[in-house]
């Protein structure tokens, strides 16, 4: 029986991984993931798992170990955030390029400096080409949920990719709320076992993992791994429908609110959608035809879905939560407004740099937003090809 | 896709992309031998036969086992293979081996 709980994002996920029971876990404690390894380690502890949990000495470690265990055919998860997932770089592309479905807790805090543990998606954006599923989620539901789905995403025949599940630090990790967790033995079965084809365990077959590509094989293994990326849209509906039939609840590539009739649209990922969500609400009460498009999969980027999500709107507006310092614009517009070009879909658009280092998105914020809207459809050009909401000027 | 076995031997030049296999990764033992290193030397060891005493010495020496052994003798070196490194040059007490800039 699936039963009401008040967790916490990390409590939520630690017990959707006590419930994969997977076969090893490396991790290395980093504000605000921290909790996820705690009560992981908990669960060891008390004998509700059987994982071998590897405290070890660094994130670096953390993924090396979680590449080395993959590869030897184990289900390996791990979780951190901002600099200790900074500090994993390097072997995340090792990850993703040798193949190996490692899920990770990515729980999003901005990178320093100055340094900050609060939320941001900087960290996740710097990782956004390193060849892993990315998928964000919008409260502890999510995150849970979001964790469930992982393995059936991450170790599909079609797939072989590594995936992280990224919820907001402290607004998402260490808020509560209540949600539904599942019957263990129903997430068991849904999530299956892992029988990887080929593994460094087998004895029956010598298996070399990673080896050296000169010149001539680089680029034709890139355009395999490119390939695997193009089945994931695919596999994520096919194992969200799943999860939808047995569970209840649904999910997308994206998320569409309010967006039936309307004229501007904000588009953001993350725990701001929850908040976005509110305001919609409260400008559709003042009669502004308002909505929402919320990026669930950011890697790879529902291109387009969010274009035709999009497609009838006079003026969108992309909020990100990340620096790109490149004058132009955060990492999340350059993706929505690359889609809309791509498929025809042409409207006026509008970026934001908003909730850097845990700041919170106000409504009058998103009043000055739908402003800027408004001026573009009116003909007039903004100053800048972005913007900072909520900073001090 | 190519999640499935396939020889190192089958993979060469004219693969495409979907010919390889996933992640680059090799089901099988010992592909080094098949795999021509022996253009990465620029110095060249070369086996004098007369003055070998068989003593094999150099044999577990060689970093790259670019010395093949039949019979209990050392044969001439194997070039697909070796490196060029002189450590057999080093190791060998009868002057046996001679190679450019090593004494």
């Amino acid at each position: 029986m699936s039963r009401k709980d008040r967790l916490s994002g990390n409590e939520a996920v630690a017990i959707a991984m006590r419930q994969i029971n997977p076969d090893v876990m490396p991790a290395f404690p980093i504000t605000p993931s921290t909790e996820i390894p705690q009560y992981f380690s908990n669960f060891v502890a008390n004998g509700q798992v059987d994982t071998e949990f590897i405290p070890v000495e660094s994130e670096h470690s953390a993924m090396s170990a979680a590449i080395g265990a993959e590869a030897a055919g184990a289900r390996t998860l791990t979780a951190t955030s901002s600099c200790g997932m900074a500090f994993m770089w390097e072997e995340l592309y090792v990850a993703s390029s040798n193949r190996l479905p490692i899920a990770m807790a990515l729980v999003n805090r901005a990178l320093s400096g100055p340094i900050n543990i609060n939320a941001d998606h900087s960290d996740a954006m710097g990782a956004r080409d390193t060849g892993w599923i990315q998928i964000f989620s919008e409260n502890n539901q999510e995150a849970y949920d979001n964790f469930v789905m992982a393995y059936p995403i991450a170790e599909h025949e079609d797939v072989h990719l590594p995936i992280m599940i990224c919820q907001d630090g402290f607004i998402t990790s260490h808020a509560v709320e209540n949600i539904v967790i599942e019957d263990d033995d129903d997430v068991k079965k849904f999530v299956g076992e892992y029988e990887p084809k080929h593994f460094l365990l087998n004895a029956d077959e010598p298996l070399a993992v990673g080896p050296y590509s000169v010149t001539n094989y680089y680029m034709e293994a890139r355009r395999a791994q490119a390939e695997a990326m193009a089945h994931v849209p695919g596999v994520v509906l096919e194992v969200a429908k799943k999860f939808e039939s047995i569970f209840g609840r649904h999910y997308g590539l994206i998320e569409s609110y309010r967006m039936e009739d309307a004229d501007y649209a904000f588009v953001l990922m993350g725990s701001a959608a929850g908040t976005m969500k509110e305001y919609v609400d409260g400008l559709r009460k003042e009669g502004e035809k308002v909505g929402l498009v919320k990026v669930r999969m950011f890697r790879p980027f529902p291109a387009k879905e969010v274009a035709q999500a999009l497609s009838h709107v006079k003026a969108v507006a992309v909020l990100d939560r990340a620096e790109s310092f490149n004058n132009v614009g955060g990492p999340l517009s350059g993706e929505v407004l690359r889609a809309l070009f791509l498929q025809k879909v042409r409207c006026e658009a509008a970026d934001y740099v908003y909730g850097l280092g845990g700041r919170d998105l106000l409504m009058e914020h998103v009043r000055s937003v739908l402003e800027d809207l408004k001026k573009l459809c009116a003909g007039e050009t903004l100053p800048a090809f972005y913007r900072y909401l909520g900073v001090r000027e | 896709m190519s999640d499935e076995f396939r020889s190192s031997k089958a993979i060469n030049l004219q693969s495409k992309w979907d010919e390889l296999t996933e992640g680059l990764q090799i089901y099988e033992p010992a592909t080094s031998v098949d795999t021509i290193t022996g253009e990465w030397r620029t110095q060249t060891p070369v086996f004098l036969e007369k003055d070998c005493k068989q003593c094999l010495l150099c044999v577990p020496a060689c970093p790259d086992s670019a010395i093949p052994v039949k019979n209990q003798k050392r044969l001439d070196f194997d070039y697909d293979h070796c490196k060029g490194c002189g450590i057999c040059v080093k190791v060998c007490p009868f002057h046996a081996i001679e190679m450019e800039g090593v004494e």
